[in-house]
């Protein structure tokens, strides 16, 4: 059999399979932060929040009016966005004039109030969602047995990943985004509605995280707390990126999952720090990021 | 003028009142018994101990009838955060202000063993009913506490011993990578190697874990027949879900779960923890006494109590018995009449506390049900065997503990 480092090519090919499904959730849950930094300036600590938010709106969604996993795909992520552009129209405009540090703190505190009141009511232990018909069972594929859903994760993770960047990068509403932000006061001056911008911004951001939620909901239990464990390895993602690099984030995402993956082979203890290690070496070597531009 | 004589004369009363309350509960401190519930309320460990541990410390003292032998029964509580410094800070706050008697409760490992030394520090009593580490009686046992539901010992040895003999030689261990795990570690390799068995493999996580698909693969290509999880809380939740979307138990491996609570089961379904063999110190449908208590409880707080909330009640009511026996509520006296009382309750079986501190009493071991099998959302363990109550725990005779004369 053949062997890389000691580890049969099976397992091996088996764990690089797994490190790319993790990578296409951070690379999604990192591009809405990327979004939302990079056109807007706000350091959205209630992204890991508005992530849980969206698999407990799928979860609830079942439960209480029956509405399916597929109806979820698309509903949880416009009523989560919706939410989110509500906190953007009435609490976080009246900072924006302010230092960044005051948009961390509010949402920081958001998140913690969101997380709190849903662990009031549902505990902590975690909810429940079952695997849709279509996508349960699995796949023998010779090196490794993989679960048709996590599979599916893969594919809509990349799909949603790659139409948010030919959005903003080639088309003229991303022209229009990009601009708005770079000049907000020429923009308006051509008659565009810039706050409007912001806000479909902001609320596009958050349903990036919403989806990713609801693509969680049936691989991990859901619980208030699932956001915020997520939360901090994602900012360490867009860091390396480069804050605010659409297509930095979505490979960064990609190759993080992959590095972490191959560290859970190879030395397991340092799976939850080795993100943090190459944040730090990055930062060494290019402050602004792998994909970012020198300010 | 007459404000000062009002003022004067309502004080004046109200301490001849005290005094006379005292001359009439002679030997209650402060005329009041005050009890302290510390636990997680709102972290990882908030469902199995948590509000409902309150709640059911709560039925204790209504049950008892909220007096012992005159004096009102208080009940004070606090979030420990599960920080050892918060816990230990709060209970030295209820002994140097509150005059808190006795503390209950106490889950996680690191914040009871802080607080047992403040106990100690003070000459107080404290009740520990949701923590797992065996070393609580053993090298941090004080003349001051007792543990009173389960620790790791029976729980590894409980389900290590049963899997083995059912023909589960090799394993595979998945372990937290902290102090917790590597003791959890070590007590079930030391069980799986005296019983025949053989420990092939294994993986150290991280605490916490949000993704086990790597380690669950890794277990999978190791060929182990048992998948052994030395972990607890969220971890194991993860790793359970992991394995049985990734097919471990179709393949022909079978897990086993060394600390696995009620609520636990309930959060991950039967779907997915079916068959799974685990060591617990009560369930709520065990018997009538206990399904009695369990429905009551249940009306409060619409869940089933796991047997950390089973214990508080317990150990509560037994302390409040061994006050009413003993005439007063200072902690050493009580301590004594406690041990001196055997416990045979709806929660205890053959239950007595030894000198170390550890309350002995029958274990379980016990099956999670198929959805076939299970006839409610609440149905969900068959108990398979009982553990006697001698057998189950550490023998004193292996004891470090120093009250414990070796």
């Amino acid at each position: 059999m053949m062997m890389i480092f000691g580890v049969p090519l099976a397992a091996f090919t088996g764990q690089l399979m797994l490190g790319l499904i993790n990578g296409a959730f951070y690379a999604l849950l990192s591009l809405g932060l990327a979004v939302i930094f990079g056109l807007l300036k706000i350091v959205n600590f209630a992204h890991g929040a508005m992530y849980m938010l969206g698999a407990f709106a799928t979860l609830l969604g079942m439960q209480y009016l029956g509405i399916n996993y597929w109806v979820s795909l698309i509903l949880v992520p416009l009523v989560v966005g919706g939410f989110g552009m509500l906190i953007e129209r009435f609490i976080l405009r009246r900072i924006s004039h302010l230092d960044h540090l005051y948009g961390l703190l509010l949402t920081f505190g958001l998140a913690l109030i969101f997380e709190g009141t849903l662990v009031n009511f549902f505990g902590v232990s975690g909810l429940r969602y079952p695997t849709p018909e279509l996508l349960q069972g699995g796949y023998n594929l010779g090196f490794m047995f993989l679960p048709i859903y996590r599979g599916w994760v893969l594919l809509a993770a990349l799909v949603v990943c790659l139409g948010t960047w030919f959005i903003i990068e080639r088309t003229r509403l991303g022209a229009y985004l990009r601009a708005g932000t770079e000049n907000s006061a020429l923009m308006q001056a051509f008659g565009v509605n810039v706050p409007l911008l912001i806000t479909l911004t902001y609320g596009f951001g958050v349903a990036l995280a919403a989806f990713a939620g609801v693509l969680a909901a049936p691989l991990y239990p859901v619980s208030p707390t699932m956001g915020s464990s997520l939360l901090i390895v994602v900012f360490a993602v867009v860091v390396i990126g480069g804050m605010g690099s659409i297509l930095g984030s979505i490979i960064t995402g990609l190759a993080m999952g992959l590095i972490e993956g191959l560290t859970k082979v190879y030395y397991p203890e340092a799976a939850n720090t080795v993100i943090f290690l190459v944040m730090i070496l990055v930062l060494m070597l290019r402050p602004a990021g792998l994909f970012g531009k020198e300010a | 003028m007459t404000f000062i004589k009002k003022a004067l004369t309502t004080s004046i009363a109200l301490a001849t009142a005290s005094a006379m309350a005292t001359t009439a509960q002679a030997n209650m401190s402060d005329s009041e018994v005050r009890i302290g519930y510390l636990a997680d309320m709102s972290g990882t460990y908030r469902d199995l101990a948590g509000p409902g541990g309150l709640t059911a410390m709560e039925m204790a003292i209504e049950d008892f009838g909220g007096t012992v032998n005159g004096a009102p029964i208080m009940v004070l509580s606090a979030d420990d955060r599960n920080s050892a410094d918060v816990g230990a800070n709060t209970v030295r706050g209820w002994i140097d202000q509150d005059n808190v008697d006795m503390v209950g409760g106490l889950v996680a490992s690191s914040v009871t063993i802080a607080v047992t030394n403040v106990i100690e520090e003070n000459d107080g009593l404290a009740l520990v009913s949701g923590s797992a580490a065996s070393s609580i009686t053993n090298e941090h046992c004080t003349p001051n506490h007792i543990h009173w539901v389960y620790d790791t010992y029976p729980l590894a040895h409980g389900t290590a011993k049963a899997v083995v003999e059912q023909g589960g030689d090799t394993w595979f261990m998945l372990t937290a990578d902290y102090a917790f795990g590597h003791s959890l570690e070590a007590d079930v390799t030391k069980v799986v190697e005296e019983n025949g068995g053989e420990i092939v493999g294994g993986v150290r996580h991280p605490f916490p874990t949000n993704d086990f698909s790597s380690y669950i693969l890794q277990a999978q290509s190791s060929g182990a027949d048992i998948i052994g999880l030395a972990n607890a809380g969220s971890d194991t939740v993860n790793a359970i879900t992991t394995a049985s979307q990734f097919g471990v138990t179709q393949s022909g491996q079978q897990l086993a779960g060394l600390l696995i609570f009620l609520n636990d089961v309930h959060a991950m379904g039967l779907q997915a923890t079916q068959n799974l063999l685990l060591t617990t110190g009560w369930y709520w449908d065990m018997d009538e006494q206990s399904r009695e208590w369990a429905e009551r409880y249940y009306e409060r707080m619409e869940r089933m109590p796991t047997m950390v909330q089973a214990g508080v009640y317990s150990s509560t009511m037994h302390y409040l018995k061994a006050i009413e026996e003993a005439g007063t509520d200072d902690p050493e006296t009580v301590r004594a009449q406690m041990a001196e009382m055997p416990i045979e309750d709806f929660f205890a079986r053959n239950g007595r506390i030894r000198e170390d501190g550890r309350m002995v009493h029958d274990m379980y071991l016990a099956q999670v049900k198929t959805p076939e099998e299970s006839t409610g959302e609440w149905d969900l363990y068959e108990i398979l065997s009982t553990i006697p109550a001698e057998e189950a725990f550490r023998p004193l005779s292996e004891s470090n503990c120093d009250l414990v004369q070796n």
